[in-house]
């Protein structure tokens, strides 16, 4: 699948900004005044932020706000109600604790409920498509969420549970990328079933429709920077949970903290660019590839 | 709206005869031109006469290589073009309910003046027959030509698809696969149309037929091999003797 750059932002820096925004909301002794609104206003900056770079990539961003329509069907849609919920939400938790120095618990358990539903309905939108058997699992959402819990309370200065999170993403991490490798055959869907022509005998690609390229090919059979694939996994494995663990055990939490922070997001980042490079839909069974 | 009709009253599709078609991309270049000039966003290319053409279209064939357990491989062709599917992936995941299925036909349509371009529609289809259009923004797919079928300015025999229309091998028939007694079901039945993934669990409409078994020679029929003596493996005379001299050096 194409990796596209909007998509690959929208889903790392949203899911660490909701991330940030449930760890605010469960918080029994959340941050209030001006330590509560540098939190808030980093969390709004990711979630919001990410959530504006999505619709970079709509061929008609001006009509975005029918997302909103087909929630009875659209995990799309559903995202797009959960998001909002959550904004809203925490939206005035943060108010309260930043101006009133008050902190309505039960407002920021809500709100930590739907920030964690936000990035589970993102996660569905991939894990939902049986057309792409890599993603088509759950845990994709496993992984999207427990990343996102993982950030979060990096970016928030939990130390302790932050390790405990990485550990735990990353381990699912690693999960998700083995058994993804072999999803494609379990799916059991090849060249054979695709055309129906299995039964004569074996099926090979002769010849395309066409001599140049064409929205599918571009958009689902992206195949370029497959090849460094497992080099690229290594280096977004240690970027996102080795360094990061290595750096949080070290004293002065405040500045390798942020360290480790950033090499988190980084590793993401690059976790997030193979999720989709190295995703094969069953499209490209039709053009001989992968 | 995006929730797929429990059932619907026909369902409209077509019927693809991998046995007759003959690979002539005629279906492509009228599936192209009719739906370019008529129902919704014309259907627009990129670079068309420089050095990196492309566009979007509706049909596509393409041809596979098939090689039995004996005998020659076999050649064929494949056009593909929206499936209809009874359960289509492609109309519950879009947002904005551009994206349906129709209750009286069957035939699933975008409404373009509601699509958004997400591509997610694209995604869902395991077929590929769905295309962004570069030049609208939207999403563009196989409207089994739903402003022929029942447009009754045009002369009978033309309401039917336009790839239907001009295929010059018949490959193509279009009709009401919901009725058993219809000609395309009959068909179907008689020839062991087959559905495409079936996996997918998409339970497409269109059905494709298969190629016949190809005819085989077979050693009895020809009356002639008994009185045709084999021509002699081991060469004789001269040839033999210059043989024989050459395998020694």
């Amino acid at each position: 699948m194409h990796p596209a750059p909007s998509i690959i932002a929208f889903s790392t820096f949203s899911g660490l900004g909701l991330g940030l925004l449930f760890w605010l909301g469960v918080d029994n002794t959340a941050p209030t005044g001006w330590v509560a609104f540098a939190f808030f206003a980093i969390a709004y900056i990711l979630a919001v932020g990410g959530l504006i770079s999505s619709t970079f990539h709509l061929g008609r961003p001006e009509r975005a706000v029918k997302a909103f329509t087909q929630w009875q069907t659209s995990w799309l849609s559903r995202e797009a109600w959960s998001a909002v919920a959550a904004l809203v939400i925490m939206g005035l938790y943060g108010f309260f604790l930043v101006f009133f120095e008050r902190q309505i618990a039960v407002l920021g358990w809500i709100g930590a409920f739907f920030s964690l539903l936000t990035v589970y309905t993102t996660s569905m939108i991939y894990a939902q498509l049986k057309t792409v058997p890599r993603w088509n699992t759950i845990l994709t959402s496993v992984l999207f969420v427990s990343l996102s819990i993982a950030g979060g309370a990096l970016i928030s200065g939990r130390v302790t549970i932050g390790l405990i999170f990485l550990l735990v993403a990353g381990g699912i991490q690693a999960i998700w990328w083995k058994t993804g490798d072999a999803r494609f055959k379990q799916s059991g869907t090849d060249l054979k079933s695709a055309t129906g022509l299995g039964k004569i005998g074996e099926v090979r690609a002769f010849e395309p429709p066409h001599t140049g390229t064409n929205y599918l090919l571009n958009e689902m059979v992206y195949t370029v920077g497959r090849k460094h694939a497992q080099k690229l996994r290594m280096i977004s494995f240690l970027l996102m949970l080795v360094v990061p663990v290595f750096l949080l055990l070290l004293p002065y939490p405040h500045v390798f903290g942020v360290l480790a922070l950033i090499s988190h997001i980084a590793g993401v980042l690059v976790s997030r660019w193979l999720f989709f490079a190295e995703a094969e839909h069953v499209v490209g069974l039709y053009y001989g590839m992968r | 709206m995006t929730q797929l009709p429990e059932k619907t009253d026909r369902k409209m599709g077509l019927v693809i005869d991998l046995d007759t078609c003959v690979g002539c991309h005629a279906c492509v270049v009228s599936c192209k031109g009719w739906n370019t000039e008529n129902y919704g966003a014309p259907l627009s290319d990129q670079d068309p006469y420089g050095a990196d053409p492309s566009g979007t279209f509706l049909n596509r064939v393409h041809s596979y290589e098939v090689q039995p357990e004996s005998g020659p491989a076999q050649l064929i062709h494949f056009p593909k073009s929206c499936l209809h599917c009874e359960d289509a992936p492609c109309v519950t995941v879009c947002p904005t309910g551009a994206s349906y299925k129709r209750t009286e036909d069957g035939i699933v349509l975008v409404n373009e003046k509601d699509c958004i371009g997400c591509g997610l529609c694209a995604w869902a289809c395991p077929y590929g027959a769905r295309e962004l259009d570069k030049a609208e923004g939207v999403m563009k797919k196989c409207t089994l030509c739903v402003d022929r079928i029942y447009n009754e300015n045009l002369p009978e025999e033309d309401r039917v698809p336009a790839c239907v229309r001009t295929c010059p091998s018949n490959a193509r028939h279009f009709g009401d696969l919901g009725d058993p007694d219809s000609d395309v079901s009959q068909l179907v039945a008689e020839r062991g149309g087959m559905d495409l993934m079936p996996e997918q669990g998409t339970k497409p409409v269109n059905k494709y037929l298969p190629p016949r078994p190809k005819d085989r020679l077979n050693e009895e029929i020809d009356i002639l091999a008994p009185l045709l003596a084999p021509v002699a493996e081991e060469p004789k005379g001269f040839l033999g003797w210059l043989d024989k001299k050459l395998e020694k050096l």
